[in-house]
């Protein structure tokens, strides 16, 4: 329904533009003000223009982190979309264990993420963790500390405790909005168990699902806080995704051009995938 | 297709069911015919759809069994008993094409491929859907959307029974039309045994060979339309049947004289000593409006010109009693009624009692 | 409160939804809006209330222009074909939230609830939720919403078509009669000519976003001006037969009659006869008539009726007869095209001749 024009409303908005103004256009200038430029203290800045940009494009260091952040990403969209919709199946479609079993999904979503980190950190250490010592006792060789695929998978393992649940709650609230009438149609129709999923509940689901993927596609893209606690990133560069190698390169090294020419890279590879998203998803509501 | 047998049926939601209303379905005993057009008539909450229900598996009935021709069938699963069924909201699988949709039933079956193509195109044709064979199915409006609902159900040649759960409620009232009079042309040719869910009459009276009137859980009357308009057998039949519906007014009758305002009609029929709430009951459309004091005394509070034909709204000893007059007919001033002594139904504590010659 | 629509049109994009409409509502009066799906009718009554701003034209209440002033400063009520309650309030609540708003006292609110519940059989409910209430009773309570807001302007969208036919058949002969009492101007959409003739008062029939005709509601279902206004007022459809008129004769299909009454002065030539469907007769009427062999192609019984549809070279007619009659599909029957029952359109579609209409007023006046 088309509503009337009102021009007096976009005094409404003006406060919100205000304060996205403060907190996301200003700093953002700032960090592509630093991206041209380079200091050497006291605030004395040389033009350089898109010398960092080139710099980070060619530097192997910007690859392998980049390779390290896709390759994580990818991986955790493949465990944690089919893991959670499997889970939302299994799950009571109404009474009191689905809300019990909505709860228990929930709370992993609810406990901060530094937390969570430092949870992991415990529990997965070989020596008191019980995740650690529990697969050295079972005869693995397990030390995320010292073995980068150990700690690729305690990372991966943990984001996968962490977020899986965000998906089996979507998918749920698709299934739900399933009508019984057509799982009734399906039984008449002879469908197998298969059959009902592929034709019933994955088109019903198409749409959560694809704001699950997008939402977990940035999620994980800007994951810093949670391997940060839990490995720094190590060992070695092991864990480096893309947001601990830029705080490495703007903090520790304090390299500010680099980090601000990542940071713009970085920034526009996400809006770049959330603009492919958005078409896709507006794209399936006009079918 | 299969003759179906309802074994003294009855249903309670209720884990102990003692007194009878308890029971959303009452005992139901009966045999409808094979390749019969049955409609379940009634207002929401009189028990039609548990009963559809308990024909579709869904619902495993507290009491009495179900036959499908010899079988029992009373504890099998709606995928053992190999019906069809059209709900009330259309049920499409959106991802895939109006052929493909067809072809589902017989896909999960494993019928061969030259069958199944043979069938579809046959449904097809008969749903006058050919031209969007290949056209996906999320795009079409919800009478074609219906269609294809039956047809999954015509694509396969053995169904025991077609139910419709309200089929048309989402339908355009100008494609009602068309898909009821498709619905009555497919009985006609196939004479699979369907059973058709409503609560509106023109639907049930239009599609169906005997309608089963539901009313409070009960069976209150299955019959041809012709004899729930011309015999209700309860006086809720007279009133859910017609627009308007019967009038129904108290009464004394003694042998073949009826007393009413103060006046006596002479009955075709006499009856026996009536006990209860005695009643009679005269369709608006058998009552004839006159000069004042050649029938029973009436008070006219409205006229209603529906074009066609025209409702008088009227009062008789303080119960409302409706006319129907033809196209451009006058409303004497102080008129009286004439009722056709013919057309009377005497009723028995809302039951119809037929009185002997 | 008197309601005028100047010249009021409404385009959405590229869409015109309402196309001139010019109308004048009087206090007090009935007034139906009569036509099919999405022709008009919604966005007409939102543009009456003010949710809607016409693209041109002017609204006028009492002479003043009302463009512009928001719907929540007009005193405009409205009730929607989906029940529309607030899902957390009692159905008193329910009733008592426009007078809350309103800021009215604690004992003129009990009055006035307990009032309207009383007149829409809501008494027994007035503690529950409206969940737990049928759908008639939960569109009552909506009613008795619109009832209690004192509005002068009371617009129903197709208020009973989600209801059961016996529950519609009940609240049509209740609804005029309890807005009749309050003044308002009362506006009620709907698809069906014969809720439009139940609810008698003024009838203004739309199509594609036009009014075409605006009349006492018997005199538009008798006199409709065009072939679209007889279309939009007769359901089942109406059957349109092509006829010849050459010096006193009407002929069609190689078979005519005398002209009747009314069309004796019209030019020679092709005319568009509309028949309503209990015109077209499947008994020989006592007059002249022209007599069409045809086919029967389905039969359907409303209960004290039956509309029989039938085919007669190539175009396809529906015959409305009194009680159930059964007809197989195939078999072939004599239709009777009576001309007391024509309504007789030109080439350009619009009403020439009513021997229709003049049969019902001579017949009233007898």
């Amino acid at each position: 329904m088309e509503k009337t024009l009102n021009n007096k409303a976009w005094f409404m908005v003006l406060p919100v533009l205000f304060i996205v103004a403060l907190n996301a256009i200003v700093p953002l200038m700032t960090v592509v003000n630093y991206s041209v430029q380079d200091t050497f203290g006291n605030n004395v800045f040389f033009f350089e223009g898109t010398r960092w940009f080139t710099e980070v494009l060619h530097s192997g260091r910007f690859h392998a982190s980049l390779q390290r952040q896709f390759l994580f990403t990818f991986t955790i969209l493949v465990i944690e979309i089919p893991l959670g919709v499997a889970i939302a199946l299994t799950m009571p479609r109404r009474g009191f264990w689905a809300s019990v079993c909505l709860v228990l999904m929930a709370l992993p979503l609810l406990i901060p993420w530094n937390v969570v980190g430092a949870m992991w950190n415990i529990y997965a250490l070989p020596d008191i963790g019980l995740l650690g010592y529990g697969l050295n006792w079972l005869g693995f060789n397990y030390d995320y500390t010292q073995q980068p695929t150990a700690a690729w998978f305690t990372v991966i393992l943990m984001d996968v405790w962490h977020w899986t649940s965000l998906v089996v709650l979507l998918a749920y609230a698709g299934l739900r909005s399933i009508d019984d009438n057509y799982y009734r149609a399906a039984q008449i129709d002879g469908a197998s168990r298969w059959a009902v999923f592929r034709h019933i509940q994955l088109p019903k689901m198409k749409h959560v699902l694809t704001i699950a993927i997008l939402l977990r596609f940035m999620d994980s893209f800007m994951i810093y806080t949670e391997p940060f606690v839990l490995t720094g990133g190590g060992p070695g560069n092991a864990t480096t995704v893309l947001s601990i190698d830029l705080v490495k390169a703007a903090l520790g090294e304090f390299n500010l051009g680099v980090a601000a020419a990542m940071s713009i890279i970085y920034f526009l590879m996400t809006l770049l995938v959330c603009w492919l998203f958005y078409t896709i998803i507006m794209q399936g509501e006009k079918e | 297709m299969a003759r179906i047998t309802l074994d003294k049926i009855a249903h309670s939601y209720l884990p102990r069911p003692t007194t009878d209303a308890d029971f959303a379905l009452k005992e139901i005993d009966h045999v409808w015919e094979d390749g019969g057009a049955y409609a379940l008539l009634g207002p929401s909450g009189c028990g039609k759809t548990t009963l559809l229900n308990i024909i579709s598996g869904l619902l495993v009935p507290s009491l009495g069994n179900i036959l499908f021709n010899e079988e029992d069938v009373t504890r099998r699963a709606p995928e053992q008993r190999n019906i069809a069924q059209v709900f009330q909201f259309p049920v499409i699988y959106d991802t895939m094409t109006v052929a493909q949709n067809l072809a589902f039933p017989l896909v999960n079956r494993r019928v061969p491929k030259g069958e199944i193509g043979r069938r579809v195109t046959e449904a097809l044709d008969m749903l006058d859907l050919a031209g969007k064979a290949n056209r996906k199915a999320r795009g079409l409006t919800a009478d074609e959307k219906q269609k294809i609902s039956l047809g999954r159900g015509l694509v396969r040649y053995d169904v025991n029974a077609i139910l419709f759960d309200e089929p048309l409620t989402v339908i355009d009232p100008h494609m009602k039309w068309q898909l009821r009079t498709k619905l009555k042309e497919l009985h006609r040719r196939f004479g699979h045994t369907m059973i058709y869910v409503t609560h509106d009459q023109t639907e049930a009276l239009t599609f169906a060979d005997k309608v089963v009137v539901m009313y409070e859980g009960e069976v209150v009357q299955i019959g041809t339309p012709a004899e729930l308009f011309d015999e209700p057998a309860h006086t809720f039949v007279g009133y859910f049947i017609g627009s308007p519906g019967m009038n129904v007014l108290p009464c004394e009758v003694a042998g073949d004289r009826l007393r009413l305002g103060g006046r006596e009609i002479v009955l075709k029929r006499s009856y026996p000593e009536l006990r209860g709430c005695t009643e009679l009951g005269i369709r608006p459309e058998f009552v004839r409006l006159a000069r004042p004091g050649e029938g029973l005394p009436i008070t006219v509070s409205r006229v209603e010109d529906i074009g066609r034909f025209k409702i008088v709204r009227a009062k008789l000893e303080g119960y409302s009693f409706d006319a129907v007059l033809p196209e451009g007919a006058e409303v004497p001033e102080g008129a009286s009624a004439v009722i056709d002594p013919i057309r009377i139904n005497i009723y028995q504590d809302s039951h119809l009692v037929r009185g002997g010659a | 409160m008197t309601l005028e629509l100047r010249n009021v049109s409404k385009r959405v994009g590229a869409e015109l939804h309402i196309s001139e409409v010019n109308l004048t509502l009087e206090k007090g009066s009935q007034n139906v809006l009569l036509g099919p799906t999405l022709a008009g009718k919604t966005s007409l009554m939102r543009l009456m209330a003010g949710l809607d701003r016409p693209t041109d034209g002017d609204i006028l209440v009492d002479g003043k222009s009302v463009v512009g002033v928001p719907v929540q400063k007009r005193k405009v009520a409205m009730v929607y074909q989906q029940f529309i309650n607030y899902p957390t309030l009692s159905v008193y609540e329910n009733i008592a939230s426009p007078l809350r708003v309103a800021g009215a006292d604690g004992a003129t609110v009990d009055r006035k609830v307990r009032g309207a519940a009383e007149l829409l059989k809501l008494t027994p409910f007035l503690e529950r939720l409206p969940l737990h209430l049928s759908g008639g009773q939960q569109q009552r309570t909506a009613i008795a919403r619109a009832l209690v807001k004192d509005a002068g302007l009371v617009l129903l969208d197709e208020p009973l078509a989600n209801l059961d036919y016996k529950l519609r058949e009940e609240l049509r002969v209740e609804l005029p009669r309890l807005f009749a009492e309050s003044g308002a101007i009362f506006v009620y959409a709907t698809t069906e000519p014969h809720e439009a003739l139940l609810l008698g008062g003024a009838t203004a029939t739309l199509s594609e976003g036009r009014v075409t005709q605006v009349g006492t509601t018997i005199d538009v279902y008798s006199r409709p001006c065009d072939l679209v206004t007889a279309q939009t007022f007769s359901d089942p459809p109406l059957n349109v037969v092509p006829m010849q008129k050459s010096g006193g004769r009407l002929s069609y299909d190689g078979k005519s009659i005398a002209t009747p009454t009314g069309t004796e002065t019209l030019a020679d030539g092709l005319y568009k006869v509309a028949i309503r469907p209990h015109h077209l007769l499947l008994h020989r009427p006592p007059g002249e008539s022209i007599e069409v062999q045809a086919t029967v192609s389905a039969t359907e019984i409303t209960g004290s009726e039956s509309f029989v549809h039938v085919e007669h070279g190539g175009s396809r007619w529906v015959a409305l007869t009194h009680g159930v009659y059964r007809l197989e599909i195939g078999d072939r029957v004599a239709v009777f095209l009576d001309p007391t029952g024509f309504l007789v359109f030109d080439a350009e579609d619009r009403l020439v001749a009513a021997p229709a209409a003049a049969v019902r007023q001579t017949a009233g006046r007898a």
